[in-house]
């Protein structure tokens, strides 16, 4: 029999204690992905710790041009939020397209990032704009946090608490869906911010969301969509299915970036 | 407020449906209900070694766990096809045996080899993956031109070579002369891509065993419950047809996927004898793709000839069609007799040779949909009439013109006799509606926007209303296919009417009600469509092939005939008049000219305390009348798609869809609207987004809607619809059959305009942004290498 222990802590530490009782604990923040996988027993947690009943959990702030989500923010509520809004209509407009309005209001930023589903949206806002991941012992920088399809360097016990983003002059997101899925089979987030150009590519790289160097080198030079036009993509490393071969997928990735430039 | 044939009236079932308040099978409760989950091979083809059920059977909760060896052992028989199709030599279909449980071989990922009876419907999935099952995997074959190459995995032992027959139609020398003289041929090698149906109601059963009376009861999602009794009766050995009640509640959608009996319904049925329990199944959307029957699967060669003038000379087609691993009950006549016979199009075509190879593969079984046979002639024919008018440099609608077949009756070389048409004239009323004479200054703005437009016809023609009994019987039908109507008039002057047809989604409780209320001048709320349910309803044989409206309504029109001859009897004898002279209008039969009259509540009455009839007279007011039709319906239609192709990402959008149809008479305007948006939505959804993918494995890739691309409303335009009706004359309304034209009509259209906008050859479906870009590449580096 499939038994789960459900546990909802009113603290961090609360959390923490319930994630080390259980043999297979697991975060529960809104569920988007773990719950289906467990209705299709491909997951058993021991125990689940629903993070949303911590004070503060879902606050998003804003302190000059850094944004602070909270973990367990919800897509609907990053999109319709005015500082985000006014601070980055691109990370606005990115939660605004994430999944179905369900999803949106259900799924949150932390458990996008700590799932780091190849195909998701934020995990490219956070590596385009170096965002920082605070978490309950520790801050991680975008560049030092995603490791792979499905992986992050998140300890046992770990949870992460908010993301912070030094938002900056130009940033621009846009995304080519899975005709089916529609999660993205190409998305990119181009951003100019005191850290310089940074391109995260998110959906296409068969080792997760990465950093196009020949991108971010052109729009360095030149932030114009002309500039991307000239920039060799290459296939290799890429993903390849039914829905979109490497080609295909490398082409993707120069219109995304181009269109996502011109949407900054 | 009386309603008229032709009348927009709303749906009447719709107030339950969009309430909740609908009764669908799953919605069913019985007493002392358990629930079945099945045990389904995760192998495409493996010898099953033996079957162990010991862990389960301990678990806590589970009824029993029973197997294909204990169902053919209470003399559960194989599941049958309806239709036996022979091979051109004259043999008989090579057709592989398929027990609702499999026993010593599995074919197919998802075959069943047993079922689990559990109190809950959690505990029967725990205890289907506690059933350990020894398998001996054996090579694969999924594509049926592979599956008919030497050295291909045998499926079944007495199909060699996986054949299952080797038929044709036409006259293969005349035309194999007539292409010799041809001065243009246009030869394809295309597919036509596999679909999953998908009704919004997955297909469900619940069973009950009465010992006592030794007495089936059996819920089901079935498009013809009549139909099921009998092959359960007659071929499974369940119970005798009066030992057996078949309900086809609510249906949410069939689409051609609900017409068969499948292995879960038989199981349960046999289950609940076995377990003395109510059993019930419910699929989920994984059993679903995994399990319903799917459609199209076609791998075509053809060769269209012209003489100069551009006039069809010849037509040759060779095709391998997929059965899947098991005959289901139409898979021999869909690429056959519905598909063969549909070759001529709406052209005068002098010689036609149609070959169609069938072949058994590791997939699920495949069978009709939503056009069935229809949709795969149409877009060989049309994507052919295109490419040919572009090879000889002619307007593709001039093409058209100059092959219309332009009197009637026309008989084509391919067994069907067309009745009636205007073909020239729904083209002419497409090409305004569509504003075709625009296109070029449309096709200008969108280029100077970076985008590429393109416009697409297609003008098509369908067999409808599957007729007649006889002469399909001929042809190796294994069903009548007539239909059957029982309207009862009651004492208080209401009617019921009893139909033998099946509505799931085509609102028969509006429009046969709508028929009723014309005919007869009363309420329509003073009619009710009786349907579904074979303790109610005299034998009929259900909703498929667009046939309720042009076999199942005639046959309502029959008994209406012979109630009205009854109550103008009853009538003249009481008020002492003429029959000649009475007039049904109002509520009421009148004398004309008087005021004298009867209510009709007042003729229910007479009719029924029969104080006062005409000598000799029965009492009551109940009439039955079958309908077998004399031929076919034949709907046509025109249809233009424009679109516009991202050249960047190989996106296509429709931005305009424009159909002119004629279906002969039609009852509800409205209503037929819906079914050609629903069957224009699937045909797009053909053209642009759904296919099914095995990998060679036979492992299906496609198996749920993150991999499987249903149309979504944001794919599909807003559309434009024209009628043009000449009617049938084959039955009493007119009427032709509406519900699949969208299907059969609409993939050539969007395929044609994909192919206008971008200039290239060969674009395969779905035309995904991918497959579309591709050909975009292709060809560019064609044209940079010339």
């Amino acid at each position: 029999m499939y038994s789960t222990k459900y546990h909802n802590p009113a603290s961090i530490d609360a959390a923490t204690a319930a994630l080390s009782s259980g043999e297979e604990a697991k975060v529960l923040a809104g569920g988007q992905t773990l719950l289906p996988t467990m209705k299709q027993h491909l997951a058993e947690p021991s125990d689940l710790v629903d993070i949303r009943g911590i004070a503060g959990m879902a606050d998003i702030s804003a302190n000059g041009a850094t944004l602070t989500i909270g973990a367990a923010a919800t897509h609907a509520s990053v999109a319709d939020n005015a500082d985000v809004q006014s601070l980055c209509p691109a990370l606005a407009g990115l939660a605004a397209h994430i999944g179905d309005p369900a999803v949106r209001h259900m799924g949150t930023i932390g458990g996008s990032m700590a799932n780091n589903d190849p195909a998701a949206d934020y995990p490219a806002a956070a590596l385009a704009m170096n965002a920082t991941i605070v978490t309950n012992s520790r801050e991680i920088a975008a560049d030092d946090f995603f490791d792979g399809l499905f992986a992050t360097n998140l300890e046992d016990g770990e949870i992460i608490t908010a993301i912070r983003f030094e938002t900056g002059a130009k940033c621009g997101y846009a995304k080519f869906p899975n005709p089916a899925s529609r999660y993205a089979m190409v998305g990119v987030f181009v951003a100019q911010t005191g850290g310089g150009v940074r391109v995260a590519v998110t959906g296409a790289g068969d080792d997760g969301v990465f950093r196009h160097a020949g991108l971010e080198a052109a729009l360095s030079a030149d932030w114009s969509e002309g500039a991307v036009a000239g920039v060799d993509i290459s296939p290799g490393g890429l993903l390849s299915d039914f829905h979109g071969d490497s080609a295909y997928r490398a082409n993707l990735i120069g219109v995304m970036a181009k269109r996502a430039v011109a949407a900054s | 407020m009386s309603t008229k044939i032709g009348d927009r009236v709303k749906r009447s079932e719709d107030k339950r449906f969009i309430t909740g308040a609908g009764k669908y099978t799953d919605d069913i409760r019985q007493e002392n209900q358990a629930y079945a989950a099945f045990v389904r091979s995760p192998y495409a083809h493996a010898n099953v070694k033996g079957i162990d059920a010991s862990a389960a059977e301990a678990m806590d909760g589970v009824i029993a766990v029973l197997n294909g060896a204990q169902l053919t052992g209470d003399g559960i028989g194989n599941i049958i096809c309806g239709w036996a199709v022979s091979s051109k030599d004259g043999s008989p279909m090579n057709m592989g045996a398929w027990s609702a449980l499999a026993t010593e071989k599995v074919r197919y990922v998802g075959d069943a080899v047993a079922v689990v009876i559990a109190e809950t419907d959690a505990l029967a999935r725990l205890g289907a993956e506690a059933v350990e099952v020894d398998y001996e995997e054996l090579p694969t074959v999924v594509k049926a031109d592979k599956a008919l190459a030497e050295g291909a995995p045998q499926i079944h032992e007495n199909a060699p070579g996986n054949q299952i027959f080797d038929w044709e139609i036409g006259d293969q020398a005349a035309t194999d002369a007539a292409l010799a003289t041809a001065a243009h041929i246009t030869e394809v090698d295309i597919t036509n891509n596999r679909l999953s149906p998908n009704p919004m109601e997955p297909r469900a059963a619940i069973a009950t065993y009465d010992a006592a009376e030794e007495h089936y009861t059996l819920y089901t999602t079935s498009q013809n419950p009549h139909v099921a009794r009998l092959v359960l009766s007659a071929f499974y050995n369940v119970a005798p047809e009066h030992k057996l009640r078949v309900i086809a509640p609510d249906v949410g959608g069939g689409f051609g996927a609900k017409i068969y009996i499948y292995p879960e319904e038989i199981t349960c049925l046999w289950a609940s004898m076995k377990t003395n329990r109510s059993v019930k199944w419910t699929s989920d959307r994984s059993e679903a793709f995994m399990t319903d029957a799917h459609g199209r699967d076609h791998i075509t060669n053809a060769r269209m000839g012209f003489d100069a003038d551009g006039k069809i000379v010849g037509f040759k087609v060779d095709t391998i069609a997929n059965v899947g691993a098991y005959m289901s009950l139409f898979s021999s006549a869909v690429p056959t007799y519905l598909y063969g016979t549909l070759m001529s199009g709406q052209y005068d075509m002098p010689a036609i040779h149609c070959n169609v190879r069938t072949a058994y593969t590791n997939t699920v079984p495949v069978d009709a949909y939503r056009g069935a046979g229809r949709p795969e002639a149409t877009y060989l024919i049309e994507t052919m009439m295109e490419r040919a008018a572009r090879e000889m440099a002619m307007d593709p609608a001039e093409l058209r013109r100059r092959n219309f077949i332009q009197s009637f009756p026309h008989q084509t070389p391919v067994i069907l006799a067309y009745d009636a048409g205007d073909f020239p004239k729904i083209l002419q009323m497409a090409q305004e509606s569509a504003d075709v004479a625009g296109f070029a200054t449309r096709k200008a703005e969108a280029a100077s926007r970076g985008m590429l437009r393109g416009l697409g016809y297609s003008t098509f023609i369908e067999a409808c209303g599957l007729a007649p009994s006889a002469a399909a019987g001929s042809l190796g039908a294994g069903v009548g296919l007539w239909e059957s109507a029982e309207v009862r008039m009651n004492p208080v002057g209401t009617i019921e009417v009893l139909t033998g047809s099946h509505s799931h989604g085509q609102g028969h409780e509006t429009t046969f009600a709508q028929i009723v209320a014309d005919r007869f001048d009363i309420p329509i709320e003073n009619v009710k469509i009786v349907h579904g349910d074979t303790d109610k309803v005299q034998f009929g044989m259900g909703t498929y092939g667009s046939r309720s409206a042009p076999v199942g309504m005639s046959a309502v029109v029959k008994a209406m005939d012979k109630v009205e001859a009854k109550i103008k009897k009853i009538v003249a004898h009481v008020l002492e008049a003429d029959e000649a002279d009475l007039v049904i209008e109002g509520g009421a039969v009148s004398v004309a000219g008087t005021d004298k009259q009867m209510l009709w509540h007042e003729i229910g009455l007479a009719a029924y305390m029969a104080h006062n009839l005409p000598e000799g007279m029965e009492p009551g007011l109940k009439e039955t009348a079958f309908f077998d039709p004399v031929n076919f319906s034949f709907p046509s239609g025109a249809f233009i798609c424009e679109v516009e192709v991202d050249p960047e990402t190989g996106t296509t959008e429709i931005v305009q869809f424009t159909s002119a149809d004629d279906f002969g008479t039609i009852i509800n305007p409205m209503i037929v609207e819906g079914q050609v948006h629903g069957g224009v939505a699937q045909g797009i959804g053909q053209a642009l987004l759904e296919q099914v993918i095995y990998d060679d494995d036979g492992q299906l890739l496609t198996g749920s809607y993150m991999d499987y691309t249903m149309p979504r409303a944001d794919d599909l335009p807003f559309f434009t619809i024209d009628h043009h009706a000449t009617p049938s004359p084959n039955n009493p309304l007119g009427v032709k059959g509406c519900g699949e034209a969208g299907a059969i009509g609409a993939p050539p259209a969007v395929i044609n305009a994909i192919t206008d906008a971008i200039g290239a050859e060969g674009l395969a479906m779905p035309a995904t942004p991918m497959n579309v870009w591709r050909a975009i590449q292709a060809a560019k580096s064609s044209i940079a290498a010339e």
